[in-house]
């Protein structure tokens, strides 16, 4: 695991990039009509599913069913939202409320708790550090299905099946949010900024709170958007402890609508729409930072 | 790595040297704590007098900032920066004792602490989880059986010989290689087209890295009518070239198809990002070093790129390898109805994990099911080696 900083420099060079014309940073190559072409078929295989999405959910579903295929919006995703609502075996009302408070329990908890051990890992002198960042690295190999026998038997005991503590509790503090906050801290946080409020008199804490926060606030930001993201999506866990499908989250929802015995298609993609509209929400607002949080964590590791 | 205290800290206490204003600063690569010497330095008593020490020594120094003998002396310096009258201080001498102890205290305390949420979280939700699935995996131990006994080895020896589990790992196997192989290729192409100048860079990435906020649920649901046998939009496209519509669930290979193909959209733009980081931490002058000396672009990216960007590879790699062995939402969804956890009628399209769920909830063997889960867990671990070797010696071929 070495640990650079190394995309840095580049980055200054990609802003200076798309400014195009001026020869000083000419040293990238200019994409030629053939690369920009792929370009666009990309970005169109990219984005078609989720226009076809919104296409099948603003339209009666019988138009699901015909060829050629509609290719426009039509003007029934209102009423279609009002079904999928309606819909007493999806909840999906309910589903979309214990979908936010799961993933945003899980968000604060574990930015707060990794900026917490990112910093001590970074800035603080502790006995057996070192072996212990290791085994934060190992514990992230460790996937959940690995364990989901002893893990449903505990939520069991707990009291917790179809509870959504069940689906908060595992997911608290992360290792990779641990490990993307040390990342931050070590080149964030001033070591004499530390020292600086020690003599200040602040305690370890106060160090934290007064120093570490607010330096580390971008990386908090960063860890949220893509813990949010990741908490909203996740499937396989609320999949087997929230079975019964009166209290679900909201891609446990889209699962019950799919398996219905009559399948609504535009009742379906109705629901999708709903599912993935406040990611997409944060996408488009926080583009910037849920990108370069992809591509440093990735380089960093 | 434990921090050797630092030696001349003490007698510098103890007889502070004049030193001239803004001394040497620390050393700045060594990310020193407020700990400092406070944690790891001699015992209580020591610091104890030194404390006594100091407080007249403070005075006398007003420059020693204390930037050579960083950490330590944190009540102190609490006070230097206080002053306050001289009568009060004395008579705080004892309250500042307890507080300089406790100071020392919270410097020892502290970084346990900020750490220990995350290890009494994975004490309870991973570490005895996964001891218990070793024991629970030499049982035969089901919630409809009242009682459990010790089987030792059986459930492997049954794991062996059960035709579903390795049908469900050729599965597996099957759509990871299919989905994998192309996707981190498209990455790689897709990754050396935004590693250049052009017009709508931000839309560009924008669009290609939408499909990671899509859950897997709604790619599989899209997926799924796309590939639907009547009305898909697939079979109508390949209508138009006379293709007979095809029942893309009935095989083995066509379903395989149908999931890599969801498992492609969500990734690649993913991983192409990961890319793109990576070919733009390569220093500029290298290609233009290789373009003096008349390299091809194709040769440039074979020879320069690709080495260069081989520890990056093996992390996409690596990931890709444990995602994709735990393939579970994508073939699952591909079946409306229930049922689904069979992949398919004859389980084409069953993968491990779909195997394993099915064995702990729908047969109630949790004692079989936990063997499963270890054995996939070995196999993760065992490919993930494979393929990291695989890709290094791939990287340093070239």
């Amino acid at each position: 695991m070495t640990v650079t900083m190394s995309t840095r420099p580049s980055q200054t060079s990609r802003r200076r990039r798309p400014k195009g014309g001026h020869e000083a940073g000419a040293t990238v190559r200019r994409a030629s009509p053939l690369t920009i072409g792929g370009l666009i078929i990309a970005a169109a295989l990219s984005i078609a599913p989720l226009y076809w999405m919104l296409v099948v959910a603003s339209r009666t579903s019988n138009s699901a069913y015909q060829w050629p295929p509609a290719l426009l919006p039509g003007g029934n995703l209102g009423e279609n939202i009002q079904r999928v609502l309606d819909n007493p075996d999806a909840a999906i009302f309910r589903g979309i409320v214990n979908s936010f408070i799961v993933s945003g329990t899980i968000t604060v908890s574990t930015v707060f708790f990794g900026a917490l051990a990112g910093f001590a890992f970074a800035k603080l002198r502790f006995r057996g550090k070192n072996a212990l960042l290791l085994a934060v690295l190992v514990t992230m190999m460790v996937p959940i299905q690995l364990s989901i026998v002893p893990l449903y038997q505990m939520m069991g005991e707990f009291g917790w099946l179809n509870d959504i503590r069940a689906v908060i509790a595992p997911f608290l503090i992360s290792g990779f949010g641990i490990f993307l906050m040390r990342q931050y801290s070590i080149q964030a946080i001033p070591d004499e900024l530390i020292e600086a409020a020690r003599i200040d008199g602040c305690s370890v804490w106060g160090t934290f709170r007064h120093v570490a926060v607010p330096a580390l606030r971008p990386a908090a930001g960063v860890l949220g958007l893509l813990t949010f993201m990741q908490q909203w999506n996740e499937f396989f866990w609320p999949f087997i402890v929230l079975a019964d499908p009166g209290n679900p989250t909201v891609q446990i929802s889209l699962r019950t609508l799919n398996s219905a015995y009559h399948q609504d298609l535009s009742q379906i993609f109705a629901g999708m729409v709903i599912a993935t509209v406040p990611l997409l929400l944060i996408f488009v607002f926080f583009f910037r930072q849920i990108i370069s949080g992809i591509m440093e964590g990735a380089t960093k590791g | 790595m434990s921090q050797e205290p630092v030696p001349e800290s003490l007698p510098e206490h103890r007889a502070p040297r004049p030193r001239p204003p803004g001394g040497p600063p620390p050393p700045p690569d060594t990310p020193y704590s407020p700990g400092g010497v406070g944690s790891h330095g001699p015992d209580p008593s020591a610091d104890d007098t030194r404390t006594d020490t100091d407080t007249h020594t403070v005075t006398k120094t007003e420059t020693d900032t204390g930037a050579g003998a960083p950490g330590g002396r944190h009540g102190n310096a609490a006070v230097r920066t206080r002053p306050g009258p001289r009568s009060k201080r004395a008579m705080q001498g004892a309250g500042r004792r307890r507080r300089a102890r406790l100071a020392r205290l919270d410097l020892k305390v502290s970084p346990y602490a900020y750490v220990a949420p995350f290890f009494i979280l994975f004490a309870i939700f991973g570490l005895y989880p996964f001891l218990y699935t070793i024991w629970i995996s030499l049982t035969n131990e089901s919630p409809i059986n009242p009682e459990t006994d010790f089987v030792g080895v059986d459930n492997y020896t049954r794991l062996f010989g059960d035709d579903r589990f390795w049908a469900a790992v050729v599965n597996t196997f099957g759509m990871f290689v299919l989905a994998t192989v192309p996707q981190l290729l498209m990455a790689l192409v897709l990754a050396s087209w935004l590693n250049r100048r052009l017009r709508g860079l931000t839309f560009f990435r924008m669009s290609i890295a939408m499909p990671i906020v899509t859950s897997t649920a709604v790619v599989a649901l899209v997926f799924g009518m796309f590939f639907a046998r009547d009305y898909g939009l697939i079979n109508g496209i390949l209508g138009n070239f006379g293709v007979d519509p095809i029942n893309w669930r009935a095989s083995q290979w066509t379903s395989w198809l149908a999931i890599s193909a969801m498992v492609d959209w969500r990734w690649t733009g993913y991983n192409a990002l990961i890319y793109l980081a990576a070919m733009q931490a390569i220093p500029r002058d290298i290609y233009e070093a290789a373009e003096i000396d008349g390299a091809s672009r194709v040769r440039q990216f074979w020879r320069i790129t690709i080495p260069l960007l081989t520890p990056t590879i093996i992390f996409t790699v690596i990931i890709s390898t444990i995602g994709g062995l735990q393939l579970f939402t994508e073939p699952l969804m591909f079946t409306s109805g229930s049922g689904a956890l069979s992949g398919g009628t004859t389980g084409q399209y069953q993968t491990i994990t779909m195997y394993l769920v099915q064995t702990m909830r729908t047969f109630n063997q949790w004692g079989y099911a936990g063997a499963i889960s270890l054995v996939l867990f070995l196999m993760i671990v065992l490919v993930s080696a494979i393929n990291f070797l695989l890709v290094r010696r791939l990287g340093s071929d070239r």
